[in-house]
């Protein structure tokens, strides 16, 4: 089971560290994370995504709370929720190519952000399955459309309506 | 107006405002300004050791021993890595410390300076918080929250990381320690939930066959008192842990002695076949259940601990109690009063003649595969360790500290030396650190100067840190060590002898051995060797005699190095699956 972890953490240096030695030092996976600061600058806010049965994402929750930087954790999977992910893919674009890759990337409703004559790069925001289709799709065109660099932001999660993690 | 001190001034400072008595150190460069603090000082007593590792130790064992935080001061580099095995000992244990540990300036960290390492880095996974120093002014501030941390909660280890620049003599500030602390990100669990008690109760009030499963949170938590009168007013047997040992009295016909790996047949029996487990301040470590999928198969389990992350870790619970054991275990004592004058006679006598039953079954464990306590020496045999141990609880009265090293030895003196009152047994349970038996048995010292002091410790152990016998004679430290010396790394070898065909090795080294008499009376200490059983009480009473009461005796015990302890949990069973002796060991 996969899971989102919000995390509320003191904006101190060395903070992250705990959070990603703890994973570590405790076997737990990471799939993917972003961090930056708040509107409040004393917090920084995290987004993890992990995967384990219901017992496991309540040790890993547990055991984050125990970090004495870790102000609170939310498992965003539990409720409503909105989760994006941004993707930057650069792609070989030539020939009957570009036509096909642009339809594609207007399908997914992706942009394409910087063009040469040989290489169109494409930017996409959405749950992070969605990401994983469109690169599917670039990937299984058919076309001569060989994909260069893929970048992905990690995801981003919030709650819905009054679902609010704040202190 | 607030005094104005410079930060190495203020460290020192802020220490004697938290109380502190003592700091076991030893100085370098990165931590001279704050030697020099203490130099101009009286309050605090440093106690220099001989090697990092032991001042952590001696903390540790002062903590254990007193309750109050240990402290340490190392310098940068080596002396910081050379205190990380002590820390990590402290962290498993739950055991409250603070460490100081100089660092190169400021401006020099991250270039590979002399003696830099990144001790924040290297300490992380073994402490319960660190801080960095990033400027004088912040000292007193983090030394408040460094003592909070480490004595509130689950208590821990708290590294302080301090920069040669931040302790200056030439800058000052103006001093003032905190009143108080407030950690937004940091509140421990201290009351329990009401509710949580009163199902506990109502379970406990119909339970056929309960048992107290009690771990070192309950010694933590100073909760004996409402402990003792919960199991008594019960009449429920006591299991204890390695570090639960003492919480309830040894010596008490309630007690079942240790569980676990090595524990009694019937604390493990009765682990398996009970109704009700109350497992108090304990964490299901892997040594006490054997396989988690096997234990105790029909028990409601109760599980009180002050750490959230512990309850539902190992072994799912039925009724959590997450709070300061202190607080959980007086209010299930009130709970059950109260409760237990309202229930009426006929139910009351019905569970009473329950649990007589279930002490029926008890006592006919214990008497068919309990321990002998009453072992006596054979003329031309060796030395049983045993019957060491069983020496030296009599001539001690049952009443010393005792502190262990890790291996047989400290299985042994589990087993066979009963503690009546909590605080007294201190050894590694957790990490498993050989090497701590004699620094954790100075701090202990230390902390209580009046009180008898023994290290129970093995020839493999004990030479991991042999070095503070100097630091020993330096402070006049009365220790008495009883050495169980079996030639041998003696568990390595019983797991050899069991599961490795008698295949020995690297755990043994008779030929190179010290003659420890000399060793230690070249440290100016007094040496007693003994080998045969019957001049056993005699060398165990001359060391603690009057005219060594302040003296550092060392006893040789040489001890029958084929010995095994038993009983010996069978790997992957459940917790009624255990070797008992070498007969069933040889059969099985």
């Amino acid at each position: 089971m996969r899971s989102i972890l919000a995390v509320l953490l003191e904006n101190e240096p060395g903070a992250l560290s705990r959070v990603v030695g703890l994973f570590a030092q405790r076997n737990y996976n990471i799939e993917s994370l972003t961090v930056a600061p708040t509107e409040d600058t004393t917090l920084s806010r995290l987004t993890l995504t992990t995967s384990g049965d219901q017992e496991k994402i309540t040790q890993i929750m547990k055991q984050l709370d125990k970090l004495v930087e870790v102000v609170q954790v939310v498992d965003l999977c539990k409720a409503e929720h909105v989760e994006r992910e941004l993707l930057l893919i650069k792609v070989r674009a030539e020939g009957a190519a570009r036509a096909e890759i642009k339809r594609s990337a207007d399908v997914f409703r992706g942009q394409i952000v910087d063009v040469t004559a040989q290489t169109y790069t494409i930017q996409l925001v959405g749950p992070s399955a969605k990401l994983d289709a469109f690169v599917r799709a670039i990937d299984d065109s058919g076309v001569n459309a060989t994909i260069l660099e893929v970048v992905r932001s990690g995801v981003s999660g919030v709650g819905r309506g009054n679902h609010i993690l704040a202190l | 107006m607030a005094e104005m001190l410079s930060g190495g001034d203020m460290l020192i400072r802020a220490l004697q405002d938290e109380g502190v008595e003592y700091i076991f150190g030893y100085p370098g460069g990165s931590a001279l300004h704050i030697y020099d603090a203490i130099f101009r000082q009286q309050k605090i007593e440093h106690i220099l050791v001989r090697h990092e590792q032991a001042a952590t130790h001696m903390a540790d064992g002062y903590a254990r021993s007193t309750g109050a935080p240990g402290v340490v001061l190392v310098t940068s580099g080596p002396g910081a890595t050379n205190a990380i095995t002590g820390i990590a000992t402290a962290y498993m244990d739950s055991i409250p410390m603070v460490v100081i540990s100089g660092q190169v300036p400021s401006d020099l960290i991250g270039t590979d300076a002399f003696q830099e390492t990144d001790m924040v880095g290297i300490s992380r996974p073994v402490v319960k918080h660190s801080f960095m120093v990033r400027d004088a002014a912040e000292i007193p501030g983090v030394v408040k929250k460094a003592f909070h941390i480490a004595t509130t909660g689950r208590p821990g280890p708290v590294v302080i990381d301090v920069p040669k620049d931040t302790t200056d003599p030439s800058a000052t500030y103006a001093y003032e320690y905190p009143e108080n602390v407030n950690l937004r990100s940091y509140k421990p669990a201290f009351a329990g939930d009401m509710d949580q008690v009163n199902r506990v109760i109502a379970e406990l009030l119909v339970a056929k066959r309960p048992v107290f499963y009690v771990g070192g949170g309950v010694i933590q938590a100073d909760a004996e008192t409402s402990l003792r009168a919960l199991v008594r007013a019960v009449n429920a047997p006591v299991a204890s842990t390695l570090m639960g040992l003492g919480a309830y009295p040894g010596s008490d016909s309630q007690s079942l002695g240790m569980l676990g790996m090595h524990g009694t047949y019937e604390a493990n029996m009765a682990m398996h076949e009970a109704d009700l487990i109350l497992a108090l301040g304990a964490r299901f470590d892997d040594r006490v259940t054997n396989n988690p999928d096997k234990f105790s198969p029909r028990a409601t389990i109760v599980h009180l601990d002050v750490d959230p992350a512990s309850v539902d870790k190992i072994i799912r619970s039925d009724i959590a109690l997450v709070g300061d054991a202190g607080w959980v275990l007086n209010a299930l004592w009130d709970a059950y009063q109260a409760r237990d004058a309202e229930r009426d006679a006929a139910a009351r006598e019905a569970q009473q003649q329950d649990i007589a039953k279930w002490w029926q079954q008890l006592e006919q464990w214990r008497s068919a595969h309990g321990l002998n306590h009453n072992l006596q020496p054979h003329e031309g045999q060796s030395i049983l360790p045993q019957l060491a141990i069983q020496s030296l609880y009599r001539v001690t009265k049952g009443d010393a500290f005792v502190t262990s090293d890790v291996g047989q030895h400290q299985m042994f003196a589990a087993q066979y030396y009963h503690f009546d009152e909590p605080r007294r047994w201190i050894n590694s349970g957790g990490l498993g650190t050989m090497g701590f038996g004699l620094p954790s048995a100075m701090g202990v010292q230390m902390g209580n100067p009046e009180s008898v002091v023994a290290c129970v410790t093995g020839e493999g152990s004990f030479m991991m840190n042999m070095q503070e016998l100097s630091t020993c004679l330096q402070y006049g430290l009365p220790i008495k060590i009883i050495n169980l010396n079996n030639q041998a790394l003696g568990m390595v070898k019983q797991w050899q002898d069991m599961q490795y065909g008698g295949r020995h090795s690297q755990s043994t080294y008779s030929d190179s051995l010290p003659d420890f008499k000399t060793l230690v009376e070249a440290f100016g200490h007094v040496g007693i060797r003994v080998s045969d059983p019957l001049e056993l009480d005699a060398a165990m009473t001359t060391a603690f005699a009057e005219e060594n009461k302040n003296r550092l005796v060392f006893v040789d015990v040489w001890v029958d190095p084929n010995e095994h302890v038993y009983p010996m949990a069978i790997k992957g069973g459940a917790m009624n699956d255990m070797i008992l002796s070498r007969p069933q060991e040889a059969a099985s």
